[in-house]
């Protein structure tokens, strides 16, 4: 029998498919703690994330509210910072702690038989961490010496600069660390810090995987007697630069140049931003985008090239990210130009709009795969204080946005003269 | 315990099915046995550039990504020193488009002289963003040149020298493909959302044609024991001096290989391990240190290395490195610290498995490897690693006769 290979066997459109986000259970503890869990998955395993208010939009000097979330796994009253590690380590769990820009996070992966031994140790870091002053600065010595290579790396500057650019050196998410910041830090700020925005803090709980039967109520005998009280994420003002186009020099015998394009955009919140969504994938949100294929499959100037909104809560902005030869950089940002001129002239055609809208359907079920991504999408939900419908909002969009809308959104947005442009050779 | 069942074509395709019906999704995962270690010393990095050559269009298919894409797809894939994989991940309703996808590049590539002349430029900016632009970037060439004088393990997948993915041609190319790309040589997984019997009939389908083609045997030149240390200092535009150690080990298939991962583990990996308490911690000479093995097919290397806090010469790093591997060839282990780092390594299983994609890979990599049921093996193979048996390998690997070491100088 001999098979046709020259025809796509028939497919369904994933566009037609009707995706389901699984809803959360969620709990108070007494206390008033939310509790999110999305009990799912086959494995024996969980993944606890305690998320508190303590961002660095919360800290008065720069860096404190990083180094309190680093160093709450380096010492309590009762255990060194190696005891610590020893005791998650022995159960086999990882104990993650991570700094943003409202919140700040410990995230906890174990296989569930231990849950029962690890919620009192976590409990620990929480009330009781003395972030000593040995740890603090073999953590201050360390860190100066990675900024140091860091600094060396054209799209580390890159990527400080163009935030810098588009919300200021002062605004949470423009301010960087410098080695003048790490020699500042002070143990005694780093407790204060500590003791309003941890001890005291505003905490909300998030769980996943194959929750065990008594999980919630061990979560309220060990956290729910924190004083949990309210914290107000301040509004920070934005200072972005008045200047728009920049070329640095970082190593004058580099061989590419980190190229960093972008604009601000609004927040979740806005009509447009759902919509911006599709638009970006189009133009350089996957493999099959404008600027891949132009860029990379086409010209062979980059390795990759990509474009994404940003993960920001109170204002978002639209980046276009690459790491490009030196000698085709210019050419590189010219043809970045070209692809928005093309999306805002020409309307884009059906056959392309479905590929987008099959592709990122495609990849909304794949993700839908599993505990721990279930739980990432309400988290999102949650901390953007987004409606509910969100994931359904965002998936009719996907279905329904017209090539006149997506014209009319480059029009508006895709202008180079509203995009900061930054070479960093 | 992953469940999966196996047959064969006629033409010599190895197939593996693994059903999951928890996923509405579907992984066409395909191995091909071949990596950096097969290729010629004056073309090296091919495997790697063939690798991106598989998505240039094929004999009937001229787009390979957007038929995918249009499925709802999406697929990726890599290169090492010891293998190929192509892997698809996508609705299990489109399944057919992924094999239909695969079999044709199996089948025959299109061999355009414009793919070859772009991905070549592509992956010359590859080299570049990730081995000469970055601090230390050349490193482990320089590692491998030192640490192998006969293997292909001497150089990296992405290849020993810029000229020589510049100068590859269409020539070499098909040369490559006809020889390594053939379903003898080849393991297909699909998992996820499938039946056996559907897979059986897409595989005939698709598959079934394709000339068999001749079995690849691999007769690469072996490393000679080492038996004498090997040292080199480089000096660079690098902020802080860097001390790298390598020393030859044993290769996957053996039991030495479970209890090199322990190993690894009780020195380097976690915030009580022994390199990073002892040196980062208490001692402060390092920055940051780490330590861990390549886990090659053939006989691999284990590696130390750390960036020196300022002041502290790389011999006096070095010195204290060997205190404490001293002490892992003279003293046992506690139990309990072996214990911990046996319980870390079964949690890792549990979350890798936790993802289809995973465990679709594993198969095809266990199954390359000899036997995909290897994969439901290694647990025990852990568990039975004594402390005598750590307390032995350390002796047996930490010689200085069997080293390699880079002193990586901040000019």
């Amino acid at each position: 029998m001999s098979i046709d290979r020259t025809t796509a066997p028939p497919i369904v459109d994933a566009v037609n498919f009707n995706l389901q986000l699984k809803p959360y259970q969620s709990y108070t503890l007494r206390n008033g703690v939310k509790v999110y869990a999305v009990d799912a998955g086959a494995e024996d395993v969980l993944q606890l994330e305690w998320v508190f208010f303590a961002g660095n939009s919360l800290e008065e000097q720069n860096l404190v509210a990083a180094t309190a979330n680093f160093l709450l796994r380096n010492g309590t009253s009762r255990k060194t910072a190696f005891q610590i590690n020893e005791y998650f380590e022995y159960y086999g769990a990882y104990l993650n702690r991570a700094c943003y820009n409202e919140t700040a996070s410990i995230t906890l992966h174990c296989l569930n038989k231990h849950a029962g031994e690890l919620l009192p140790a976590v409990k620990e870091l929480i009330v009781d961490s003395v972030m000593p002053a040995e740890e603090l600065a073999i953590y201050q010595q360390n860190m100066k010496q990675r900024l140091k290579v860091n600094l060396k790396k054209s799209d580390f500057v890159a990527g400080r600069l163009i935030d810098t650019y588009l919300y200021g050196e002062k605004h949470p998410y423009g301010k960087y660390s410098r080695v003048e910041d790490f020699d500042a830090l002070q143990r005694e700020s780093l407790l204060a810090f500590y003791q309003q925005y941890y001890v005291h803090g505003r905490l909300i709980l998030f769980a996943a995987g194959r929750i065990p039967e008594h999980l919630f109520v061990q979560l309220d005998q060990h956290f729910g007697d924190l004083p949990n009280q309210p914290v107000e994420v301040p509004v920070a003002p934005l200072f972005p630069a008045t200047e728009k186009k920049y070329r640095i020099t970082n190593d004058p015998n580099g061989v590419q140049g980190s190229i960093r394009i972008a604009r601000p955009f609004p927040n979740r919140h806005h009509p447009d931003f759902l919509k911006a969504q599709v638009l970006n994938a189009l133009f350089g949100g996957f493999f099959g985008s404008r600027l891949m294929s132009n860029i990379r499959e086409d010209k062979g100037y980059t390795y990759g090239i990509h474009s994404f909104l940003l993960n920001h809560i109170q204002h978002s902005g639209w980046m276009i990210s690459t790491e490009a030869g030196k000698d085709v950089s210019e050419a590189t940002v010219a043809e970045i130009y070209k692809e928005m001129k093309a999306l805002r002239e020409e309307p884009v055609d059906e056959e392309e709009l479905l590929l987008v809208r099959n592709y990122l359907m495609g990849s909304i079920l794949g993700d839908l795969d599993g505990p721990f991504q279930l739980i990432g999408r309400w988290k999102n939900i949650i901390l953007n204080n987004l409606p509910e419908s969100y994931f359904y909002d965002s998936i009719r969009t996907i279905k329904t946005i017209t090539a006149e809308e997506l014209q009319a959104l480059a029009e508006k947005y895709l202008q180079e003269d509203d995009f900061y442009e930054l070479v960093v050779f | 315990m992953i469940q999966f069942e196996r047959f064969t074509l006629a033409n010599g395709l190895r197939v593996i099915v693994h059903q999951d019906l928890s996923t509405p999704m579907a992984v066409v995962n395909i191995m091909y046995d071949v990596g950096a270690r097969d290729e010629d010393p004056s073309k090296t990095g091919f495997a790697h550039l063939f690798e991106h050559l598989m998505f240039g269009g094929s004999v009937n298919i001229p787009e390979y990504d957007e038929p995918l894409q249009m499925a709802g797809g999406e697929n990726n894939a890599y290169t090492t020193n010891d293998l190929t994989n192509y892997y698809i991940s996508l609705p299990a309703d489109n399944l057919e488009t992924a094999f239909w996808l695969e079999s044709d590049r199996m089948l025959s590539l299109a061999f355009s002289e414009k793919s070859l002349e772009t991905q070549r430029k592509v992956v010359c900016e590859e080299f570049k963003e990730h081995y000469l632009t970055k601090p230390y970037g050349d490193v482990w060439h320089k590692m491998r040149e030192l640490a192998y004088k006969v293997h292909p393990y001497r150089w990296m997948t992405i290849g020993k020298e810029l000229s020589h993915i510049e100068n590859a041609q269409l020539g070499d190319v098909k040369d490559f493909f006809f020889k390594h790309y053939r379903p003898v040589n080849a393991v297909l997984v699909v998992a996820g959302n499938v039946t056996t019997e559907k897979v059986k009939t897409l595989a005939e389908k698709w598959f079934g044609d394709i000339p068999s083609g001749e079995k690849y045997v691999r007769n690469l030149p072996q490393e000679p024991e080492q038996t004498a240390a090997r040292k080199l200092t480089v000096e660079a535009d690098v902020p802080l001096d860097a001390f790298y150690k390598t020393w030859h080990a044993g290769s996957r298939m053996e039991q030495r290989y479970y209890t090199t991962d322990l190993l690894t583990d009780i020195l380097s990996g976690g915030g009580s391990s022994r390199l990073y308490q002892s040196l980062v911690k208490e001692q402060k000479l390092f920055s940051n240190i780490e330590c861990y093995h390549f886990g090659s097919t053939e006989n691999g290397l284990v590696a130390i290395e750390g960036k020196l806090v300022k002041g502290i010469k790389p011999e006096d790093g070095e010195k204290a490195v060997e205190a404490e591997l001293t002490k892992l060839k003279t003293e046992l282990v506690p139990e309990n610290e072996l214990q911990k780092v046996k319980n870390k390594t079964e949690s890792m299983i549990a979350f890798e498995d936790m993802s289809v994609m995973n465990r679709a890979n594993s198969l095809a990599y266990y199954e390359t490897l000899g036997d995909a049921a290897w994969m439901n093996a290694e647990l025990p193979k852990y568990a039975n690693v004594s402390v005598e048996a750590i307390r032995e390998e350390a002796r047996k690997i930490f010689r200085e006769e069997n080293s390699n070491t880079i002193y990586y100088h901040a000019k």
